[in-house]
């Protein structure tokens, strides 16, 4: 019989190591993994290479894990919000990469990963910086830049449900990234808010199928990261 | 007005509704953060545009009344917003699908500047202290059908943004086809800028005098065009 649950959002993370990359889910707060980032935290793996479209809202989940010094480098479209410096002080001071990448091209780039291809070409970015030093190539007359395939050890995203075997559905635009970074590390870990026996979820609905899923932890209640920054919330 | 009245032509609503008139029914939309966002209010009610936000919505509706929204149904720039009746979402691969396989018909942007060959610099000033952030605009510039941008003429400064070409970081090249400012509607063409139309009370050498680039009046062969 097949379980893939996991009793606590630290036993999920636990064997995380210094010097992975983790792909983290989330778009803003819709989607973030709040609690699997806190038990991230807790766990202490450091010089960690993050792949996310931003990098947090105040201090609690993502923002706090970077303001904790765990993070070395962050492969990111939109490192910026209003309501967090912490990136902004940590990147100042040059002490912590930015590889800045579009935001089609760092989901493409997940996708390819988790798909098994290595490179594709792209317009996008052609004759920006954000192309420089890369491959350029012509198809049908117009200008190409070849982007890479991205993987991670680790993703952790946020999802709605699971059944047993990983099978998931999301909620509304915080589905976002998970299904592509679900595809695309050697472990993936989600947290969902219900789990439900095998046969339970409609197979024709199913978003992300239980084959790219590891571990699921239930948190039934998860926080909202702009309820916890509105309060005034510090992780840890 | 004089050449130098930064405020003159239309407001930045004004501008919006002037815009929204030029959208065919039924197109898929992306409006960008900002004055981009201005149109959706003024799409006459005869018209449906479907609209999306790529980071998971097609048939994005307004605002959600106060306390009825959901944290996790935003839209790009991290706004509540609802799901209209026909909406769908989807994951992020399959939403830049959507902008660079060609199938969003119209994205709307704000801009730093243009250049007369469609060149548009929107999203880095350059200046070594700002912390670099691109989202989905380069994107949306490389793959979206038709890219039309809506920005005041000048910067607060005064300096024309409509220029001969981009010194801030480029965005895309030679992307733009359209610019409606409050003090014209401006076509990129293979001759460069062509103003196809003029604000109420706005003459055509007040235009050229607030733009960096030279500018040829089609107004004529604009409203020809639409007969």
């Amino acid at each position: 019989m097949i379980d893939k649950r996991v009793n606590t959002a630290h036993e999920a993370v636990a064997d995380v190591f210094d010097g992975a990359t983790i792909m983290i889910g989330g778009f803003g707060e819709a989607g973030s993994p709040i609690e699997l980032l806190h038990a991230l935290i807790d766990q202490g793996a450091s010089d960690l290479t993050i792949v996310s479209n931003n990098t947090g809202s105040g201090e609690v989940g993502l923002a706090a894990l970077i303001k904790a010094g765990r993070v070395s480098k962050a492969v990111c479209s939109y490192p910026r919000t209003a309501n967090s410096t912490v990136f902004t002080e940590l990147y100042r001071n040059g002490q912590i990469k930015l590889e800045l990448v579009p935001q089609g091209t760092l989901a493409e780039r997940i996708r390819c990963g988790g798909a098994g291809v290595p490179a594709f070409y792209t317009a996008t970015a052609v004759g920006t910086p954000l192309a420089e030093g890369k491959e350029l190539r012509e198809f049908e007359g117009k200008q190409y830049v070849m982007e890479r395939g991205l993987r991670a050890d680790f993703t952790i995203i946020k999802a709605r449900m699971a059944d047993v075997h990983g099978n998931l559905l999301y909620n509304k635009t915080a589905r976002n990234f998970g299904p592509i970074m679900a595809t695309a590390a050697e472990t993936t870990i989600v947290q969902v808010e219900s789990v439900v026996e095998a046969g339970e979820i409609d197979p024709e609905t199913i978003v992300t199928p239980g084959i790219f899923v590891d571990r699921v932890v239930q948190v039934a209640q998860p926080a909202h990261e702009s309820e916890l920054v509105a309060a005034g919330a510090t992780y840890p | 007005m004089t050449s130098n009245d930064l405020k003159a032509g239309r407001s930045r609503d004004e501008m919006a509704a002037r815009l929204a008139q030029d959208i065919p029914n039924g197109w898929y939309v992306n409006l960008g953060i900002g004055i981009p966002e201005l149109v959706a209010k003024f799409v006459p009610e005869d018209k449906t545009l479907i609209y999306h936000t790529e980071n998971g919505l097609i048939g994005m509706g307004p605002s959600p009344a106060a306390g009825q929204g959901d944290p996790e149904l935003i839209n790009a720039g991290k706004r509540q917003v609802t799901a209209m009746p026909g909406a769908a979402y989807f994951h992020h691969a399959d939403s830049f699908v959507m902008i660079r396989g060609g199938h969003i018909d119209l994205c709307v942007l704000g801009a730093l500047q243009v250049a007369q060959n469609g060149d548009l610099a929107n999203w880095s000033t350059g200046q070594p202290d700002a912390i670099p952030a691109v989202g989905g605009a380069m994107d949306l510039v490389a793959g979206v059908k038709s890219i039309y941008v809506i920005t005041q003429h000048t910067t607060k400064q005064g300096e024309p943004k409509l220029v001969e070409s981009c010194t801030y970081p480029l965005t895309g090249l030679g992307v733009v086809n359209r610019i409606y400012t409050n003090l014209a509607v401006i076509d990129v063409t293979p001759g460069g800028f062509g103003v196809t139309e003029l604000s109420p009370g706005v003459e055509f050498k007040d235009v050229q005098n607030q733009t960096g680039a030279p500018l040829s009046d089609i107004r004529e062969s604009a409203t020809a065009g639409k007969k």
